[in-house]
C-alpha cells in the first residue's frame, strides 16, 4: 500500500520505493533520511486541514516531514520490519 | 610562528553541533562571513589542558558530502580544503546523536574515510537515556576506529575529555587528506553504519514519547494551528508587556545625559549636535533594544525546542498555495527579527526559484527595525485600553501590522510564482528533531551576540546617519531677523520641501518627507530624525523639549497621517544591509533593484489607500 493511503500509527516497513518519479535531489534526500527498501516506517501526522499537507513518519528513529508526492513514490506493508536486509 | 590548528566541529542537522559548540567557546565565538558566500562562518579559541589554543570552526550540518544547498557545499569545501579563506582542518570533532546512530553513522563513516584525524562525540547521551537507549562508546570507537568522546553539552566530564583527546590528536606534521579515497558508496555506507550502531547499543526500548505526546497536539490540524497562532499572539503581545520597565529606564539615562550634556556645555553649535543629534537621535533608537531582544528572545527559543521545524510543518499546507514550501516559513519567520538573518538563512532552501521568491518576500515580514516606528506611532495615536480579557488595543494594532505584511508576502509569492520566478514547485522534506529543553547558555549567547549586532548598529549607520541629518538640518542658518523656520531653510528641509510634493498626495507632511531620506540607511532611523527634527524645531521652548517623542507627534499629525505612516512601513523597503545582502545571495544588481522598486511601489499604494481610507472614514 502506498504510504499515504497507509494508516496512521500502524508499524510498517517500506516495501518499495519508485525513485523514477521523484527528482535526484529529493531521491537524495530521502535516502539520507534513511528511507529505503525494508527499513521501518510509521505515519504519525498528516497536516493540514482535509489532509492536504505534509505528512510526517517515523523512519527508523528519526522523524520526517514529506509531501504527498513523495509518500506516492513509497511502497509500504504493514508488519515488523523485515531481518533480511 | 606556526599557526594556530584549526579543528572542525561537523554533523548532521540536529546532532546539537551548536550547543556543543556553545559549551566549548562560551561567549568567545568570533561570528563572520565565508568569502564570496553569505554563509556565517562561526569560530572560537578554546585552550587545551595543556595550554595550547586551537580555534574551533562550527560547520553548518549536513547529511553528506553531496551537498543539495549553498550552506552545505561550504562544509564540504572546507573539509576537503578547498574553501576560500578557510585551510585545511588539523582536526575533525564529528558530532553524532546518541538516539539517531543509524543515520548519524552514516555521514561519520564518510568523513572518517577523508583519513583525517577525528574524534567522535557521541553528543546527547542523556535524551537517548530519556529515550531507552544505552549506548557503549568503547564499541563504538573499536568498530569506527576513532575515539569516541561519550557527551552532553551541559556536562564538563564530557568537555573535558573531548579536550583530552584533541590534545593528543594535535600532535604530528601538517594534515593531508587521504589520497584518493575509496569510496564505498551510500548503500554500503548505510549498511555498515546500521551494523555498526546495533553492535553499540546495549537496550533500546521505544523511543520519544515526550516527543510523540507533544507532537500530537502541535501537528493536529486544528489544535496545532491554534498552538501556533496563539504562540505568535503572545509573543508579539510579550514585545509590549514586558518591555516597557527596561524601557522607561533607558530613556531615564538618555533623559539624564541630555540634561548633563546641557547644562555642561555653553548654548551653541556643539551642544545642539550632542544633545539634538547624538543623544535624542541615536537614543531613540538605542530605547528599542528591550522589545528587539524579547523577540529574538522567542525565535531563539522557539528554535531551541525544536518547535520552529513544527511550525514549518503547520504552515507547508499554506504556502504551498503560494508556490512556496513550509521550508520557507523558517527564514520568513527569522524575518520578524531582522530580514538579513533570514536572508541567509535560506540558503537551506535548494531549490534555486523557492530560495529568490523567499529573498524577495522577506522584507515584507516585520523586522524589529520596524518596531521602534511603530512603537512610538501606535504610543502616540492609538488609545492604551483593553478591547478584551488580557488583550490590550495597542498591541493588537501591532498584531495587525504584523499579519498585513504576512498576507501582502503571501501574495507576492503567489504573483511572483507565475511570473518572475515561475517553475516547477519545489517539495517539502525536512528532518524533524526531538523536543528538548533549551539550554540557558544558548539562549544567553545568541541574544548577547544579537544584542551586539544592534548596538553596533546604533553606534554606526544609525549614528552616522543622525549626525549626517543634523548637519543638513542645521545649516544654512535663517538670515538674523527671518521669520522662515531654521528647519525649513535648512538644505534637508529644502530638500523635503522637492521631495513633499510627491509624498503630500498620501497623506505625508514635510516632517515624514525629511525622516524617509536619512531613513534610507535603515528603518528605525525615522524615529532618531523625526525626534531630532522636533528637537531641533523645539530648539529654546524648554517645554516642548520636556515631552516625549510620541506627545509632539500627536499635536503635529492627523490620525490618517500616523495610520498612512504605519501603512508606509509595512512595506517600505529602506535598509541598506538588506539591499546589500540580497544583492550577495542573488550575485548581482537585478534583483535587489527590482525587489527595491516594487515595495516602494507597494508601500506607496497601501499609505496612500490607508490615508484617503482613513479621511473618507471622518478620523
Amino acid at each position: 500500500m502506498r504510504l499515504h493511503l497507509f494508516p496512521l500509527r500502524q508499524p510498517g516497513y517500506i516495501d518499495s520505493v519508485d525513485w523514477s518519479v521523484l527528482s535526484a535531489s529529493e531521491g537524495q534526500r530521502l535516502r539520507e533520511f534513511g528511507v529505503c527498501e525494508g527499513a521501518s516506517i510509521e505515519a504519525l501526522h498528516r497536516g493540514g486541514l482535509m489532509g492536504r499537507g505534509p505528512l510526517a513518519c517515523k523512519v527508523g528513529r528519526m522523524t520526517i516531514a514529506m509531501r504527498r508526492n513523495h509518500a506516492e513514490a513509497i511502497d509500504v506493508r504493514s508488519g515488523p520490519e523485515t531481518p533480511a536486509q | 610562528m606556526t599557526a594556530i590548528p584549526l579543528v572542525a566541529l561537523v554533523g548532521n542537522p540536529n546532532a546539537g553541533k551548536s550547543a556543543l559548540f556553545n559549551a566549548l567557546t562560551g561567549a568567545r565565538q568570533k561570528l563572520g562571513n565565508y568569502p564570496g558566500v553569505t554563509v556565517e562562518r562561526k569560530s572560537g579559541r578554546i585552550s587545551l589542558d595543556d595550554g595550547r589554543p586551537v580555534e574551533l570552526v562550527d560547520l553548518p550540518g549536513t547529511y553528506s558530502l553531496d551537498p543539495t544547498s549553498p550552506d552545505e557545499q561550504v562544509t564540504r569545501d572546507v573539509i576537503l580544503g578547498r574553501q576560500e579563506g578557510e585551510r585545511l582542518p588539523d582536526a575533525l570533532v564529528i558530532v553524532v546523536d546518541a538516539s539517531n546512530l543509524d543515520n548519524h553513522l552514516r555521514f561519520a563513516l564518510e568523513l572518517i574515510a577523508l583519513g583525517l584525524p577525528t574524534i567522535v562525540a557521541l553528543n546527547m547521551v542523556d535524551l537517548a537515556t530519556r529515550d531507552g537507549l544505552e549506548l557503549d562508546a568503547n564499541t563504538l570507537s573499536a568498530d569506527l576506529g576513532v575515539p569516541v568522546i561519550a557527551t552532553v553539552a551541559v556536562r564538563k566530564r564530557g568537555l573535558d575529555h573531548l579536550r583530552g583527546a584533541l590534545e593528543g590528536m594535535l600532535d604530528g606534521g601538517p594534515r593531508q587528506l587521504r589520497p584518493s579515497v575509496p569510496d564505498i558508496g551510500f548503500d554500503a555506507r548505510r549498511a555498515e553504519a546500521r551494523r555498526i550502531a546495533r553492535a553499540a547499543i546495549v537496550t533500546e526500548t521505544p523511543s520519544r514519547r515526550l516527543t510523540a505526546a507533544v507532537d500530537r497536539v502541535a501537528l493536529h490540524p486544528v489544535m496545532g494551528l491554534v498552538v501556533l497562532l496563539s504562540l505568535l499572539f503572545v509573543m508579539f503581545q510579550a514585545v509590549y508587556a514586558w518591555s516597557q520597565p527596561p524601557i522607561t529606564m533607558i530613556e531615564g539615562w538618555a533623559a539624564a545625559a541630555a540634561d548633563a550634556a546641557s547644562a555642561a556645555l555653553p548654548d551653541g553649535l556643539l551642544r545642539s549636535f550632542l544633545v539634538d543629534g547624538v543623544i535624542n537621535g541615536v537614543g531613540s533608537v538605542i530605547v528599542f533594544l528591550p522589545q528587539i531582544l524579547i523577540l529574538f528572545f522567542f525565535i531563539l527559543m522557539l528554535e531551541a525546542t525544536g518547535y520552529m521545524t513544527r511550525a514549518a510543518f503547520m504552515m507547508d499546507g499554506l504556502m504551498a498555495r503560494v508556490g512556496l514550501s513550509g521550508r520557507a516559513f523558517i527564514p520568513l519567520l527569522s524575518s520578524f527579527a531582522c530580514a538579513v538573518p533570514g536572508i541567509m538563512a535560506t540558503r537551506t532552501i535548494s531549490d534555486p526559484k523557492d530560495r529568490l521568491t523567499t529573498i524577495l518576500i522577506a522584507p515584507l515580514m516585520t523586522c524589529s527595525a520596524r518596531l521602534p516606528v511603530y512603537a512610538v506611532i501606535i504610543g502616540a495615536f492609538i488609545p492604551a485600553q483593553t478591547v478584551g480579557p488580557g488583550i490590550g488595543l495597542q498591541g493588537l494594532v501591532l498584531f495587525i501590522l504584523y499579519v498585513a505584511g504576512i498576507i501582502g508576502a503571501l501574495i507576492v509569492a503567489l504573483i511572483l510564482r507565475v511570473t518572475v520566478t515561475k517553475g516547477k514547485s519545489s517539495g517539502f522534506l525536512m528532518e524533524m528533531p526531538k523536543y528538548q529543553f533549551p539550554r540557558i547558555q544558548d539562549i544567553l549567547i545568541g541574544l548577547w551576540q544579537r544584542a551586539v549586532i544592534f548596538l553596533k548598529r546604533a553606534g554606526t549607520i544609525i549614528f552616522a546617519s543622525t549626525v549626517i541629518l543634523w548637519l543638513l538640518l542645521s545649516f544654512p542658518k535663517p538670515p538674523v531677523g527671518s521669520n522662515v523656520s531654521p528647519v525649513d531653510y535648512s538644505i534637508a528641509g529644502r530638500i523635503a520641501g522637492g521631495l513633499n510634493v510627491v509624498m503630500e498626495p498620501i497623506g505625508f507632511n514635510r516632517d515624514i518627507s525629511l525622516a524617509l531620506i536619512p531613513a534610507m540607511a535603515a528603518r528605525e532611523v525615522a524615529v532618531s530624525a523625526l525626534a531630532t527634527v522636533y528637537s531641533l524645531e523645539a530648539n529654546d521652548d524648554e517645554a516642548a523639549l520636556e515631552r516625549s517623542l510620541g506627545d509632539r507627534l500627536k499635536g503635529r499629525w492627523s490620525l490618517p497621517t500616523a495610520l498612512a505612516f504605519l501603512a508606509w512601513f509595512v512595506f517600505a523597503p529602506q535598509c541598506i544591509s538588506t539591499i546589500a545582502v540580497t544583492r550577495r545571495e542573488t550575485n548581482g544588481w537585478r534583483w535587489p533593484a527590482f525587489m527595491v522598486g516594487y515595495l516602494f511601489a507597494l508601500a506607496y499604494c497601501a499609505a496612500g489607500i490607508t490615508f484617503w481610507i482613513a479621511t473618507a472614514a471622518g478620523l
